[in-house]
């Protein structure tokens, strides 16, 4: 039996204290692979002892203690080891900081990783999750996802992938590749949310690792737009689901259960990303999740303005989702005809998202089309019939957060 | 760090450029061996097609020599460097400017390259 404070509080200490950690003993012993290790397996001895006999006075020194022991344990035991740790520079008791996290950030969302493992070694080396929790959140195998974490963090130390921050003129390149990691850890949280309850909240970390990512990087206006969208949309996540534990769409949703202050925070990072003038694909999301969170209701919704952001979004990302959510859109502003078009135009690509079929049987229905609305609607619930697994694979294929409509 | 860069091409592609144009492109070619002088610790060599390759293999009578390898890959090493610089984001920078990597096919592979044989050593 877990015990949700406390399992809060665990996840809010590793999360703060593992990334820096790991970064300060791959200073000190010259090997990335060495310190996750270390600290990877100080997480582990926490989650036990911790849930066992409470967490102790200042967990973050405990955690510190434990990583560093397993840290010298393996010197002691490995020659390789111990040769790498002769090329380290030497250890400068330089104080974890922002920055610390961030080059590791940049190292784990290295474009020279594959991009399935960047995801699982952010999750484990800067937010502190063990191999089971990542492969219970994503639905695979632990000891693929333990291969898959262990080439890539060998690729790091062999390659010569360093843990640091990129020089200005590379920045805004490289910022993308980290947005990327954690949207899709948003993503995968958001989804992931309706299976078995989990011990870590996915969804949180990565509102988390965002609002850190833009604080650290504070002039890349997209970091600021990433952190906004995630900010407002985990605002709605407590009404996402009924008591049943069954998804609730967001024209369904009790707004009154919203976290508005959550919400305006989204907003003034909004602003503060718009300041910068260099608009993107997460400010354009974040402004339309924006519209959605700040209406009084679904009806009352500036459908007006959406579209126009959708227009503004479909220009820079081509995918079909966001064309489906552009067709729905227009669609409330009163042209069902001219939206079922644009919705037939994308049935190839979507032809096995449930959603599509839903809009579709939506919009025929509108149009007084019920025999084609009810085969749709038959079609999307086909698709789903409460596979949960599958919709979370179908909805993970397209990795956008309103995809759902909830 | 020492890195081996292979230069990767596609001789299906580079098989109907235009003689000045090619021209041109060796000149590029060796006014980027130039500017990346310092940074070389092997300029490493420009290799003849695969046509004219020849392999030596093993063979339960000793070795034996055959006439290729001629493998259905479209993509060859067309030619290798050894550069060294600190880590993996140095060599990442070289090789983007590369004045292959403006044409279609054209690729670099970069590889670490063994330096340390101190865990050989009992």
């Amino acid at each position: 039996m877990t015990d949700a404070p406390t399992d809060r509080l665990l996840a809010q200490t590793l999360r703060e204290e593992a990334g820096p950690l790991v970064a300060r003993l791959s200073r000190r012993y010259g090997d990335f692979d060495l310190a996750e290790e270390a600290v990877q397996s100080a997480v582990a001895e926490a989650l036990t002892g911790w849930r066992r006999d409470g967490p102790p006075d200042n967990p973050a020194a405990w955690l510190q203690v434990a990583a560093q022991r397993n840290a010298l344990d393996a010197v002691r035991r490995s020659t390789r080891q111990r040769a790498l740790a002769r090329r380290a520079e030497p250890a400068g008791d330089r104080r974890p900081g922002t920055d610390d996290r961030l080059a590791l950030l940049f190292a784990c969302c290295h474009p020279a990783l594959a991009p399935e493992a960047r995801l699982a070694l952010t999750l484990r080396a800067v937010v502190g999750l063990t191999t089971p929790q990542i492969a219970r959140a994503f639905l695979v195998n632990e000891s693929t996802l333990a291969q898959r974490i262990v080439r890539a963090k060998r690729k790091i130390v062999d390659a010569g992938i360093s843990l640091a921050v990129p020089p200005a003129d590379q920045l805004s390149e490289r910022i993308g590749d980290v947005l990327a990691v954690v949207y899709v850890m948003f993503n995968e949280g958001f989804v992931s949310s309706s299976g078995p309850t989990q011990d870590r909240d996915l969804a949180a970390d990565a509102v988390w690792l965002a609002g850190v990512t833009a604080t650290a990087v504070p002039g890349e206006a997209e970091a600021w737009g990433l952190a906004a969208l995630l900010t407002i949309q985990h605002a709605r996540a407590a009404s996402r689901f009924d008591g049943a534990g069954g998804l609730v769409l967001l024209r369904q949703q009790d707004r009154s259960r919203w976290d508005h202050a959550a919400i305006a925070a989204g907003e003034a990072m909004i602003e503060r990303a718009a300041a910068l003038r260099r608009p993107g694909r997460y400010q354009l999301q974040a402004a339309i999740a924006a519209l959605h969170a700040t209406a009084p209701s679904w009806e009352e919704t500036d459908w007006l303005q959406i579209v126009l952001l959708y227009d503004v979004l479909a220009g820079l990302d081509r995918s079909p989702v966001v064309r489906l959510n552009q067709a729905v859109a227009r669609a409330q502003l009163g042209a069902p005809e001219e939206a079922l078009a644009q919705l037939d135009s994308l049935a190839t690509p979507l032809a096995s998202y449930h959603l599509f079929h839903a809009a579709r049987a939506e919009l025929l229905t509108a149009l007084d089309r019920h025999d084609e609305a009810r085969d749709a609607n038959r079609t999307a619930l086909g698709l789903t019939a409460n596979d949960a697994e599958r919709r979370l694979l179908t909805t993970r294929l397209h990795r956008h957060p309103l995809d759902d409509g909830s | 760090m020492k890195y081996v860069l292979m230069y990767v091409s596609r001789p299906d592609l580079d098989a109907g450029a235009d003689p000045e144009a090619t021209q041109a492109l060796y000149k590029r070619v060796f006014e980027w061996f130039g500017e990346n002088a310092g940074v070389m610790a092997d300029s490493g060599a420009e290799l003849l097609g695969v046509e004219t390759a020849t392999s030596v293999k093993y063979g339960e009578d000793g070795p034996v020599v055959v006439d290729g390898p001629f493998n259905e890959a479209k993509e060859i090493i067309g030619g290798f460097s050894v550069i060294e610089v600190p880590d993996m984001d140095a060599a990442i920078a070289v090789t983007k400017t590369w004045p292959l990597l403006d044409f279609p096919g054209g690729s670099v592979e970069i590889r670490p390259m063994v330096e340390d044989y101190s865990h050989m050593e009992q």
